[in-house]
């Protein structure tokens, strides 16, 4: 298959035109598995590496070809802990933000802060610029509203302040794709976001558990409780050969408890 | 215990020295030649199709479409294997290649030669095979009750109406393991024109793969040549026959060499794995804590084809008492056939799961007696002398049971918690876990297990060593598979020789006789003890021809005098010895199970200190001590190795290493998601070695490669017991048992 290292935004859009069935290649750790297994023979390969405009990271912006080394030295200490659950340090080296966001896992490492600080993913193509909200973007398991000729650009970040934190159990110390994650962030007013991974076709937003307890100050143990109770009704897990709805249930239960604790002053 | 055991001579490089291992540092390097490795000029690439149903009939099979596929050289099915269709070590029972049926997921159905590896598989894919799907047998206990069973194991010792004071109960289980190895199955057949065949693979025994291969190829043994390529690994999975069959039928129907590399996926469902168990045991005791009785009933899956499951179901029934006396026992497994994949070797062979089981009892009986779970050990504790439990064999080798418990017992324990470095809580760097939730267990547990072939196999080993102008030449079919046995058979040699300079030359089918398996913990005594054999009579032979009393690198020494300079002794040629090396001979069980089956038997020892956090299920071992039975240490830092590894391997048995079967289908044939332990969740390992010499083998070391890997798995999931306060049967053990949430 032949194979494009794009050096400008324009050389990779001008290849992703030339062949509709060209797929974007960033650090390969989603895409070369699939190509390894068979389930994904694609006719040619655009590299977006060496494209300078997709390793723009800022306060307020990630660029797509980030790699998960870099967040974990970024400014947003929950998306640092969660980039650096991610796989091996060989993965966190060459995977990006972009191909976390491309393969659109509900297992997504990086995908509960983008949804918790409500993100929006950034898209180039030759007909211009979009932005899509995260949860307009990934529209299910492994299914994202990406564009044919479409390349992500990035994810803009929206001003934050307050605490911030991030959990995820997996079946092992390291190399683990999560069971369920979540992060929470809490401004100083009490106002309170937990978007959960691993719980739900694609990853989400506990709202009641979010609205009861950012009207608490200083919650009781009995509200921390109460919260960890509504966010194990607002997830959807499933049983799979991973582990079962129930356990990830429970567990997604118990880290946001413990994400609000870690959170709480 | 007194053991004659000869007096090594001291020499740099011999016995008793952590020295280098030859293939060390390309390995690390990354320049040993693996046998994934292997290339021939105008080789072919190899494919196998294999089947998506766990049963079905095969109406047909066109191989057409595959065949027009530019770039494929041979497509082969059942119809083309040349010999014998079937094949097995014990039991000729599993065809080269399906006919009219399959029977278990993954099964080999056709082969194929193409130009490239891609445009192979391209072609098995491109085979259409018509299946009429069957209702698999899945259930070993249904297998059981159809009589669909390989072998059955009986014991029955003692008066049978002995009863104890106290009685404890309990049904565990444990899953099908995979071995792991990093290397997958790969090979290079090359056919020499006239009909013959040369096979370069990685192997545990050339010759029972040879004997085979030659059957099944309906060639003359000497036409077919098997030679050791580098192997990455083995714990029993390369054992059984995987493509050796196939590579040599794609070979001599296209005249070209043909290399077969399987992926990860593949591997899975080319090789044997660890018998799923489910056991019953009831131990009864008096109120001093001495075992009365021990009864117990075994189920071992062993999939489509009988493999090794034999003797793995009576190495189950052997041990199912564990390294204890006991004056009353009755036990019976069963071995089964389903449709679920084949099982077979796997470090312990059989002694694993049994001691999962029997430990959990002992814990269970101290608790009941309300006595330590170690002394309750030590009470019943099997030495040298005393007669096995199950078979009666008296054991006349070493033994030393009650000092591998001491050891451990007396190690200190390890420090607080370290809450500092995530990496070191329950759930790692996943952060979810706060030092408040933890809660740390202890837990302790015994292995046991025999060294060798049993029941009567005619177990040998040969080598043929020569002291040449190069030194000392060591000839060997025995399969070096990582475990260091070049290294040590080198060492074995400089300590009995008093000659430095020692080579090991990996020898193929042609030009020496077997050396027996690389497994059963066998090599180091065995084909150890036949290098031993042999340079003690060319060191005789040396002596006697130079007249001294003392051999180096330089000749013959009588005294302080050089009197037969090396040229000079070896002026009418090498001086070499052939040897075939047998051990004690064993016996066949009679109707009761007993008999002298073994020749000899290893027992060891691990206290795991692991972190719950009890309410995610989230473990973290923190640590394991340890103490095993090794007869006499020839390379310590290998015999560290062996230790840290097999630890570890049960480590992954105890917490996260399980093939997950659904209606015979194997749901996670990948490293994504069967799991085994990466470095940040492998504990300190702190090892004693408790050197009693073995009464037969060089210098009186005893096997020690399965040890490691029996005890470990119990000890940790006591330890998760002892942390989590629930009864936790299964192994391994997950995070939703831990946490109470089905
Ligand atoms: C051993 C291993 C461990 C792993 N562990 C984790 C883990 O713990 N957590 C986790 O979340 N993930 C994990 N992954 C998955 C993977 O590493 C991540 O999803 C990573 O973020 C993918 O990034 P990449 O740059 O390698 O993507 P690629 O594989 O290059 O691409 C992935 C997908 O995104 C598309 N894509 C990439 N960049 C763009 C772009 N700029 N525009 C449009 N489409 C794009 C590609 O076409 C492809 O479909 C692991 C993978 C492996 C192999």
């Amino acid at each position: 298959m032949e194979t494009v290292l794009a050096t400008s935004l324009d050389e990779a859009l001008d290849a992703l035109t030339a062949d509709p069935g060209a797929t974007v290649l960033a650090g390969g750790t989603d895409l070369m598995v699939s190509v390894a297994y068979g389930d994904l023979r694609p006719s040619s390969v655009v590299s977006v590496r060496r494209i300078p405009d997709l390793h723009r990271l800022d306060d307020s912006f990630v660029g797509a070809a980030v790699t998960w080394a870099e967040l974990e030295r970024g400014p947003w200490p929950a998306f640092a802990e969660a980039a650096r659950t991610a796989g091996s340090p060989q993965i966190r080296a060459v995977g990006t933000l972009g191909g976390n966001l491309g393969t659109a896992s509900p297992a997504g490492d990086g995908l509960p802060f983008l949804a918790a600080i409500d993100a929006e993913v950034v898209l180039v193509s030759r007909a211009g610029t979009r932005s899509l909200p995260w949860h307009e973007f990934i529209t299910g398991p492994k299914s994202t509203a990406l564009g044919a000729g479409e390349i992500i650009l990035g994810a803009s970040i929206p001003p934050i302040s307050g605490k911030q934190a991030f959990a995820k159990v997996g079946a092992r110390s390291a190399m683990a794709i999560s069971i369920a994650s979540a992060c929470l962030l809490r401004d100083d007013a009490g106002s309170t976001r937990i978007a959960l991974g691993s719980v739900g076709p694609k990853p989400m937003r506990a709202r009641r558990a979010e609205e009861m307890i950012s009207a608490e100050h200083s919650p009781s143990s009995a509200a921390i409780d109460e919260f960890a109770r509504l966010v194990t009704e607002e997830v959807t897990p499933i049983d799979d050969h991973r582990s079962t709805a129930a356990y990830r249930r429970h567990a997604a239960g118990v880290i946001s408890r413990r994400l609000l604790e870690r959170c709480l002053p | 215990m007194t053991t004659r055991v000869d007096a090594p001579i001291d020499i740099a490089g011999g016995i008793g020295q952590s020295i280098r291992r030859p293939d060390g540092i390309p390995k690390l390097r990354g320049e040993f030649d693996y046998s994934s490795d292997l290339h021939a000029n105008h080789m072919l690439w190899g494919a196998t199709l294999r089947s998506p149903h766990p049963r079905a009939l095969i109406a047909g099979i066109d191989i057409s479409a595959a065949l027009a596929i530019p770039g494929v050289a041979a497509v082969l099915t059942a119809e083309d294997v040349p010999g014998n269709p079937f094949f097995g070590q014990e039991r000729q029972d599993q065809p080269v290649l399906a006919i009219d049926q399959v029977r278990f997921w993954g099964e080999a159905v056709a082969i194929v030669a193409a130009e490239d590896r891609e445009t192979a598989q391209r072609a098995a894919a491109a085979i259409s095979v018509e299946y009429e799907p069957l209702e698999p047998l899945v259930d070993a206990e249904e297998a059981w009750a159809a009589g669909e069973v390989y072998r059955q194991a009986e014991v029955i010792t003692g008066d049978q109406g002995l009863r104890g004071d106290v009685v404890v109960e309990g049904t565990y289980e444990t899953a099908a393991q995979d071995q792991a190895m990093l290397g997958t199955e790969s090979g290079l057949a090359i056919p020499d024109g006239t009909g013959g065949v040369d096979l370069h693979v990685s192997t545990q025994w050339l010759h029972v793969d040879h004997r085979q291969v030659a059957a099944c190829l309906g060639l003359d043994s000497d036409v077919v040549r098997m030679h050791l390529a580098g192997v990455g690994g083995a714990f029993g999975a390369r054992e059984d026959l995987s493509l050796q069959v196939h590579l040599c039928m794609l070979a001599l129907r296209t005249g070209r060499p043909v290399k077969m590399v399987y992926d990860r996926a593949e591997s899975f469902a080319g090789h044997v794995h660890r018998h799923p168990a489910k056991m019953w045991f009831r131990h009864e005791a008096d109120f001093e804590g001495n075992l009365v009785r021990v009864e117990a009933r075994l189920v071992l899956d062993g999939g489509a084809y009988a493999e090794t499951s034999g003797p793995v179901v009576a190495n189950a029934a052997y041990f199912a008492v564990g390294p204890y006396r006991c004056p009353s026992v009755k036990v019976t497994g069963a071995a089964v056939r389903t449709n679920n994949p084949p099982n077979g070797a796997m470090r312990g062979f059989g002694a694993v799961q049994v001691c999962f089981g029997y430990e959990a009892q002992m814990d269970r009986l101290a608790t009941a007696l309300g006595m330590d779970s170690v002394e309750v050990r030590l009470r019943n504790a099997l030495a040298s002398g005393d007669r096995l439990a199950t078979t009666t064999q008296t054991i006349t080798g070493s033994l030393p049971t009650a000092e591998v418990i001491r050891s451990v017992a007396a190690m200190p324990l390890p420090d607080d918690l370290d809450t500092e470095d995530p990496r070191h809580l329950p759930g790692g760097t996943g952060l979810t876990t706060p030092a408040s939730a933890i809660k740390r267990g202890v837990g302790f547990a015994v292995g046991f297990k025999n060294i060798a072939f049993a029941e009567t196999f005619d177990d040998f080993a040969e080598v043929r060593v020569a002291l040449a102008d190069a030194g000392i030449e060591i000839r060997t079919a025995a399969a070096e598979v990582g475990q260091g046995m070049v290294t040590v058979l080198g060492q074995i040699a400089r300590s009995t020789t008093g000659i430095a300079r020692v080579e090991v030359i990996p020898a193929s089918t042609t030009e020496i006789g077997s050396a027996g398996s690389t497994s059963a913990s066998r090599q180091t005594q065995m084909t150890g003890g036949a290098v031993h054999e042999a340079c003690k009579e060319v060191l005789s032979e040396a002596l006697r021809r130079g007249g001294g009393d003392r051999l180096t690198d330089e000749g013959v020494w009588l005294g302080g005098d050089l009197v037969t300079p090396m040229g000079d002794l070896l002026a009418d040629g090498a001086i070499e010895h052939h040897t075939r090396y047998r051990h004690p001979p064993t016996e066949a069980p009679d109707e009761h199970g007993h008999g002298n089956l073994h020749a000899g038997y290893a027992v060891s020892a691990h206290r795991a200190v692991v972190d719950v956090d009890v309410e995610l299920g989230l473990v973290r071992v923190v640590q394991i001590d340890t103490a095993q039975d090794v007869g006499k240490a020839l390379n310590p830092q290998s015999v560290l190795g062996q230790i840290e590894g097999g630890t570890l391997q049960g480590v992954g048995l105890a917490i996260m290493e399980e093939l997950l079967l659904d209606d015979g289908i194997v749901r996670n044939a990948t490293f994504t998601d069967y799991l085994i332990p990466t470095i940040l969740d492998a504990p300190d390992v702190e090892a004693i070695l408790i050197e009693d010499p073995e009464e037969w083998g060089p210098f009186g070391a005893k096997g020690m490669g399965e040890l490691p890997t029996i005890s470990s798995t119990p000890a940790v999931v006591a330890a998760i017991r002892a942390a989590s306060g629930r009864d936790l049967t299964r192994a391994p053990v997950l995070p939703q048992d831990i946490a109470g949430i089905n």
